[in-house]
Order: structure tokens, then C-alpha cells, then sequence
């Protein structure tokens, strides 16, 4: 068990929205796997943030330790002053790359989901839903089930969901992943929209550096397995960008950048998994 | 015509054609009236019989046995199966038994289930619980190892706790695979009371052909056996009905 303590946080004093000390993570079983860490990230409030890395280096263990979904096996994790211990923290939102959305409700009813459950009175309900279905271009689909869309308009879903909850911060694993290359750098655009417009914290795990470059406004570049952050890049673009700066030629510093760090750690990932080394655990991540 | 309409039109006539051809072959008499009546006559015999209120007894006791043993199959099935779900190491152990569970011939038991409960509900009930409940079992972990991983972490991250995540998404993820259970409980239900009321009971249709069989009223005996294939069939297309609307949605027709 990690009881967050009141140790002095390692990486600055600066007051963030989510930090991390120290935080590792090894998955018990017969061969330990050491996927993470130890590593040290503070997410400055409102920032957008990208993790990059190889394959396997344990990016989505640490969106899942973030969110409270695993314990970190050492080291302590923070969120809006309060240790996250055990389940997902209020005002924490994810979006995975897998299809989550509902296949058995309509788009509005996918969307207005987590209000139910929560208790919101319906007019409330409404508003908020008929807001976000707007913002994410869904208005006419609300009647439409999943099954009728394609694989963008259903992750478009699955954000709207989450954006519906108002989270503060929002954790992305690879959620274009699975789409073509036009559409996401239309979803780049739409992310950087509402991003700009919620103010919400974002963390975005992917493994395309041009996406990374584009969106963020620090890249976290990280090591093979064990994943802990090599370098974190700061990309100076202004809060009103859009996929118009790939045309920059400051955008390709960026990305080459990002690919000079990346290349030794990814043969390192292709060579620990051609040795049949790779856990399958670690691998997934 | 549409395809859809071409096959379901194909379907009734197969029946129609069949039905026809049994009514011409027991009109000429090519089959002796003694092994099988007309079904016009089964029909016009079923209608009397229904109108009189002679089998009304019956129809009651046996459906009553199968609902209640369909219910208890149903609610038993699918708590075993989560509970089986999940206990893996437990799993791995009955999974063999659950495979080869069909190739018992339960009928076997009957007569000690009526030794030790007495000549009543209870016997029919129970054999049709046993019967039923493996169906659900079966299901309900199949539905179950299919809900995506990521339902699950969705489940926490709207921090649903852990009943009103089954409800709201575990359940309906795999409603489909338990909706099979309950299609196949159903029949299993109907199987074990009806069968169980043919070998040995005091009432019921099972026992109502049965007698009418030994008595050579073979009028009865076709009726009551038109009567019992007519039900089966108008709940299982009801069911399947319910089934491919919700399958329909979703895989997006």
C-alpha cells in the first residue's frame, strides 16, 4: 500500500495540479516486470501535456496510476492537493483507445450517461448534454446507436461523455490510435479546442510524435522499459494554435527533435522484445 | 420482394407445404388414422378441448411448474455464473464438469426426487431447475469474459461503485450472451417439467398425453401434442423477437 506522505515533492515547488514523486510501478508474477519509474512529473494547471515513448515503455501504466486506476508500487501521486489512493479522484476524466463507448444506448443517451448516475436533475442534464453534443459535432446523431458510426464519430462519443462530467483533468491514452491520419489531425484541432475552452488540464499519451509536437505544450519523452522521462520538451507554441502549425518550420525542429531522443530507446524497446524478454503486461502498455 | 421477405416467405411455405401433404396423406389414408389424425382434426380437436375447460387444469399446472422452474434456473444460473466468474481458480476446476454436464441423463434421478419430495410440483420443478440451470450458468460466463476490459476501467473512471457499475454496464454489455441463457433456460425448463410430467405425475400436459396414450385416444394425445408445439413456439418467436431487436441496434442495422 502507498500512503501518500507529506514528504517535500521532488520536482519543484511550484504548486501543480497533479504531481508524481518517486512513483514506480512493477507488476507482480512469477518474473517481476519493472515497468516504471521511478519517475517525477508535476502537470502545471491548464497545460497540455504529451507523454511519448517506445513501445511497451510503460506509457499507459502511468496514465492508469494517474487516474487511480493501479496503485503505484513506491512513490506518491497527487491531485488537486489530495493523495490518489485506490479509486479514480473527482474531476479526473480519461479516454481510452479502445471503442468504450455503449453500443446498447443511443449518442445522447452515451453522452448524458455519467450525469444519471451521478444525480443531476434533468434540466441540467439536458443543457449540459445539448451543450457538449454541439461542441463534439454530434447533432445529428443523437438518436444514432455507436454500431452506425464510424471509428472517429465513436470516440468523438466517448469524449463528449467524459467532457460532459467537466473533468479538470483530462487523461487521453492513444485515443486517435485506431483512426486515420486526416482524421486525426482533425481531432488535434477539436482537442486543442476544447481544451482551450474547458481550461482542463491535459495529458495526452500517444505514440505519434507529429501529434505530440502539435497539441502540447511540453512533451515528455520516455525511456524503454523501465519507462522514467529522459527529457521533457518545452514547444513555446502559443494557446491558439492549430494543425496549421505543421507547416512551421519550428513544428520540424520539434518533431526531430523528439525522434533524436526517441530512436536509441525504441531499438532498445525492438531489441528487449525480439530477445523474448518482453513481458506481456509490460508489453500492453 | 426483399431477401428478408423472399426467406420468410421460403420458411411458411416449407411449413404449409409439409402441413398440407400430412393432411392429403392421412385424408387417403396412405397413414392409418390409428398412428396419425389429420391436423384439421387436431386443430378442431385442440379447439374443443380448449373451449370445454377439460384441459384447463393442465395447462395451469404446467406452466406454472415450468415459469417457476425457469425463474429459479434463471436467478440460480446467473448467480452461479458470477459467482463463478468470479472465483478463476474455482472455474478451472467445474469447467470440465459444466462442459459434459448435458451428457447426464437426468431423467435418471426422477423417480428419487419423487421418493424424497412426494407425487407433486416440487419433483417436476426441481428437474427442470437442473435441467435449466447449467444453460444459465453457461451463459452468464460467456457474457461476462466478453465484457471489454475497458467497460470496466470506464466503470471506475465515472466512479460507479461496485453494484451500480454491474448494473449499468457490466449487465448490459453482455446482454446479449444472457439473453441466450434465457432462451435456452426456457426451453430447458419446458423440456424437464413436460418430460417429467410424462414419466410420472398426477396432472399436468405431460401427464394428459400420456394418459390419452394409453388409453389409444389418439384425438387427445395430438391435440395436447399440437397444443404444447403451438406455445414453445409463440414464446421462443416472441423471444427471438426481443433478441434481434436488441441485436439489431447494436451492430447498427
Amino acid at each position: 500500500m502507498n500512503v501518500a506522505s507529506p514528504a517535500a515533492p521532488a520536482v519543484s515547488d511550484k504548486p501543480a495540479h497533479a504531481r508524481l514523486s518517486g512513483v514506480t510501478r512493477v507488476f507482480e508474477g512469477k518474473l517481476p516486470v519493472h515497468a516504471l519509474g521511478p519517475l517525477d512529473l508535476a502537470l502545471a494547471r491548464g497545460e497540455f501535456f504529451s507523454v511519448v515513448g517506445p513501445s511497451g515503455c510503460g506509457k499507459s501504466t502511468l496514465m492508469d496510476l494517474i487516474a487511480g486506476l493501479n496503485p503505484p508500487t513506491a512513490g506518491t501521486i497527487i491531485f488537486e492537493d489530495k493523495p490518489v489512493v485506490g479509486e479514480v479522484p473527482d474531476g479526473i476524466g480519461a479516454v481510452f483507445q479502445e471503442d468504450a463507448s455503449f453500443p446498447w444506448l443511443t449518442v445522447r443517451d452515451n453522452v448524458a450517461f455519467g450525469l444519471r448516475r451521478a444525480g443531476v436533475d434533468a434540466v441540467e442534464i439536458k443543457r449540459r448534454v445539448d451543450y457538449v453534443i454541439g461542441f463534439m459535432g454530434l447533432k445529428d446523431f443523437t438518436a444514432a446507436y455507436p454500431a452506425q458510426l464510424s471509428g472517429g464519430m465513436r470516440q468523438r462519443v466517448c469524449i463528449a461523455r467524459t467532457l460532459v462530467l467537466q473533468p479538470r483533468l483530462i487523461l487521453l491514452d492513444e485515443p486517435f490510435g485506431a483512426l486515420d491520419q486526416q482524421t486525426r489531425l482533425l481531432m488535434g484541432d477539436e482537442l486543442l479546442r476544447l481544451w482551450r475552452e474547458t481550461g482542463a488540464t491535459i495529458m495526452l499519451i500517444t505514440h505519434a510524435l507529429d501529434e505530440a509536437a502539435m497539441l502540447s505544450d511540453r512533451v515528455g519523452v520516455m525511456s524503454a522499459r523501465p519507462g522514467r522521462f529522459i527529457e521533457t520538451l518545452t514547444t513555446g507554441w502559443p494557446r491558439t494554435r492549430d494543425s496549421n502549425i505543421v507547416a512551421e518550420a519550428s513544428f520540424g525542429a520539434v518533431t526531430a527533435r523528439l525522434w533524436s531522443l526517441l530512436r536509441a530507446e525504441s531499438l532498445k524497446a525492438i531489441g528487449a522484445d525480439s530477445s523474448g524478454a518482453a513481458a506481456p503486461e509490460a508489453a500492453a502498455g | 420482394m426483399s431477401r428478408k421477405a423472399a426467406i420468410v416467405v421460403t420458411r411458411i411455405a416449407v411449413i404449409v407445404a409439409a402441413i398440407a401433404a400430412l393432411e392429403i396423406l392421412c385424408r387417403v389414408k396412405l397413414i392409418s388414422p390409428l398412428t396419425l389424425i389429420p391436423p384439421s382434426q387436431m386443430v378442431a380437436v385442440l379447439w374443443e378441448l380448449l373451449v370445454s375447460g377439460k384441459i384447463t387444469d393442465d395447462i395451469v399446472q404446467t406452466f406454472s411448474t415450468v415459469a417457476l422452474a425457469f425463474l429459479l434456473s434463471v436467478a440460480a444460473g446467473f448467480a452461479l455464473g458470477a459467482l463463478i466468474h468470479a472465483l478463476p481458480r474455482v472455474r478451472r476446476a467445474l469447467d470440465p464438469l459444466l462442459a459434459s454436464y448435458y451428457a447426464i441423463p437426468f431423467f435418471v434421478f426422477y423417480p428419487l426426487l419423487i421418493a424424497l419430495f412426494g407425487l407433486n410440483k416440487i419433483p417436476l420443478v426441481v428437474i427442470g431447475l437442473v435441467f435449466a440451470t447449467a444453460a444459465m450458468v453457461i451463459a452468464t460466463l460467456n457474457g461476462l469474459d466478453r465484457v471489454p476490459r475497458v467497460m470496466q476501467k470506464t466503470a471506475r473512471v465515472m466512479r460507479l461503485s461496485g453494484a451500480r457499475a454491474v448494473l449499468a454496464i457490466t449487465l448490459p454489455s453482455a446482454a446479449p450472451y444472457l439473453f441466450t441463457g434465457l432462451k435456452l433456460a426456457l426451453a430447458y425448463a419446458f423440456i424437464g417439467v413436460i418430460a417429467g410430467e410424462f414419466i410420472l405425475s398426477g396432472g399436468g400436459l405431460g401427464f394428459s398425453i400420456a394418459y390419452a396414450y394409453n388409453n389409444f385416444d389418439s384425438q387427445t394425445m395430438y391435440a395436447l401434442m399440437l397444443f404444447v408445439l403451438l406455445v414453445v413456439t409463440v414464446v421462443n418467436g416472441v423471444l427471438h423477437v426481443i433478441e434481434q431487436r436488441m441485436l439489431a441496434r447494436r451492430a447498427g442495422r
